[in-house]
């Protein structure tokens, strides 16, 4: 268990001295947020209605700008060839990152949610479901990310390319929260799911990121 | 003594057996489809509600058929490939995938050509729409991921991981989509064919059905012997390329 704590604060660690990539992550999701509006017009009514979708959909596309990173920096220096051939299984080691991941990255865009949902007139019950809709749904986006960074370790158009594979895999994240958000404290069920697909993309997201990698590592 | 699948897994064994089978395959389709398409246009009746438009279904019905059924082709060459190292199974799989992709379109395309005088619409996203547009993007992703990538064994063993977990995430995403289009209910429920299907209507569609899917193997045989023999080619000229140098290394000497 060591070796999966000592990961998972050496990725912190350099997330935090590193800065930038949340940075960018937080301005783009304020940005296209900001975007919305302007785009569809002012309609506060409108806008109160979209706004769990529009929320979502955009920390989706902010998540994906961030995901390269979980395993390219590594892989370029050769750290994670040390990595995978240490003491902590590879699908131990795709799971600090991504964990280090949803913690640095994913905890934060979740928290600026409700803040942009003032922007989009969020009606005032749905926030605390908002911010615990969130919260637990962004661990899919980080494990199902991280096995997008994983595929797409050596491609030159990296970037786009992660983005035309992950965003079909994060449908029903995508659909169970903003369920979970309109439930409004009658339904249970869409929380439910979400959290099985959470937990779900923790454990597949890891094995499938971890065979990737070791199909490229070779 | 080797086993059936031992044997057939041999590429020229393969090469022998395809070219062998092929004619007879492209023939039984052009054969099964001419006929379906005699039962479609003339045997089967108008729909009472559609009219003349209903026989649209029987391209679009075949083709989404295929569209599934060749992602879960993909899938278990993907398996082949991974867990049993089977030498066809990655040729099998990048034929499968341009083939697949192509219905996936055909189905939307029909569908969309028929939703415009039945529904008044050429397109609406109700869960099934919606996960067949999904199931194109899968199998865009398939595509673009080999094309990424230049080593050929890293390429189709990557390519088989996302195909992996596509099909494990592909009946999630259907549920998904049922489920959040019986939340936004729209207001009217739109019926496709109506309530039953009459023999009269149905045995075309089997015809037809089957007519496409000899179509799909005949034409994934033939995709399957264009890629071996396109290795086949990148192998010679890699080996031309190593004897030259060789020659190049000898005569320097």
């Amino acid at each position: 268990m060591s070796s999966f704590s000592a990961l998972l604060a050496r990725d912190l660690r350099l997330a935090v001295r590193q800065g930038g990539a949340l940075g960018t992550a937080l301005g783009f999701y304020m940005l296209v947020v900001t975007l919305l509006p302007l785009g569809l017009g002012a309609d506060l009514n409108l806008l109160s209605r979209i706004a769990p979708g529009v929320l979502w959909i955009a920390l989706l596309l902010s998540a994906l700008l961030s995901l390269p990173r979980i395993f390219a920096s590594d892989y370029e220096d050769g750290s994670l060839d040390i990595l995978a051939t240490g003491p902590l299984p590879l699908e131990l080691v795709v799971g600090a990152k991504a964990l280090a991941h949803w913690i640095s990255t994913g905890i934060p865009l979740a928290l600026m949610a409700p803040v942009l949902g003032l922007l989009l007139n969020l009606e005032l019950a749905a926030y605390p479901l908002l911010i615990a809709t969130m919260l637990i749904g962004t661990p899919a986006v980080s494990f199902i990310g991280a096995v997008g960074a994983a595929l797409t370790l050596r491609s030159h158009r990296g970037g786009l390319l992660i983005a035309l594979l992950i965003l079909p895999l994060y449908v029903p994240t995508l659909v169970f929260g903003i369920a979970a958000i309109g439930a409004l404290g009658g339904v249970v069920a869409p929380f439910l799911i979400l959290t099985a697909i959470s937990l779900m993309a923790v454990v597949l997201g890891s094995l499938a990121a971890a065979a990737a990698l070791r199909i490229q590592m070779q | 003594m080797q086993s059936v699948t031992q044997r057939l897994a041999n590429p020229t064994r393969f090469m022998e057996l395809s070219g062998r089978l092929l004619p007879w395959v492209s023939g039984a389709a052009a054969l099964i489809i001419g006929y379906g398409l005699y039962l479609s246009f003339f045997v089967a009746p108008p729909d009472y509600q559609q009219g003349e438009t209903v026989r649209i279904m029987f391209i679009h019905v075949p083709c989404a058929w295929l569209a599934m059924w060749g992602y879960g082709l993909i899938a278990i060459s993907a398996f082949g490939l991974l867990v049993f190292r089977h030498p066809l199974a990655d040729v099998s799989a990048k034929a499968a995938a341009p083939l697949g992709a192509a219905f996936t379109f055909l189905a939307l395309v029909t569908g969309s050509l028929w939703g415009r005088p039945t529904w008044g619409t050429y397109w609406v996203w109700d869960a099934r729409l919606t996960s067949v547009l999904i199931l194109f993007f899968l199998y865009l992703g398939l595509i673009a991921l080999r094309s990424s990538i230049e080593d050929e064994t890293v390429a189709s063993k990557l390519t088989a991981v996302l195909a992996l977990v596509g099909i494990v995430m592909l009946p999630i995403i259907k549920f998904s989509v049922e489920w959040g289009n019986t939340l936004h209910q729209p207001s009217s429920v739109l019926k496709i064919g109506g309530p039953t299907i009459d023999p009269s209507i149905l045995t075309p569609l089997l015809v037809m059905a089957l007519g496409f899917t000899v179509l799909f193997i005949a034409m994934h045989l033939k995709a399957m012997r264009n890629e071996i023999l396109r290795r086949r080619v990148k192998a010679l000229q890699l080996a031309e390329v190593e004897r030259v140098q060789a020659g190049h290394l000898a005569a320097a000497e």
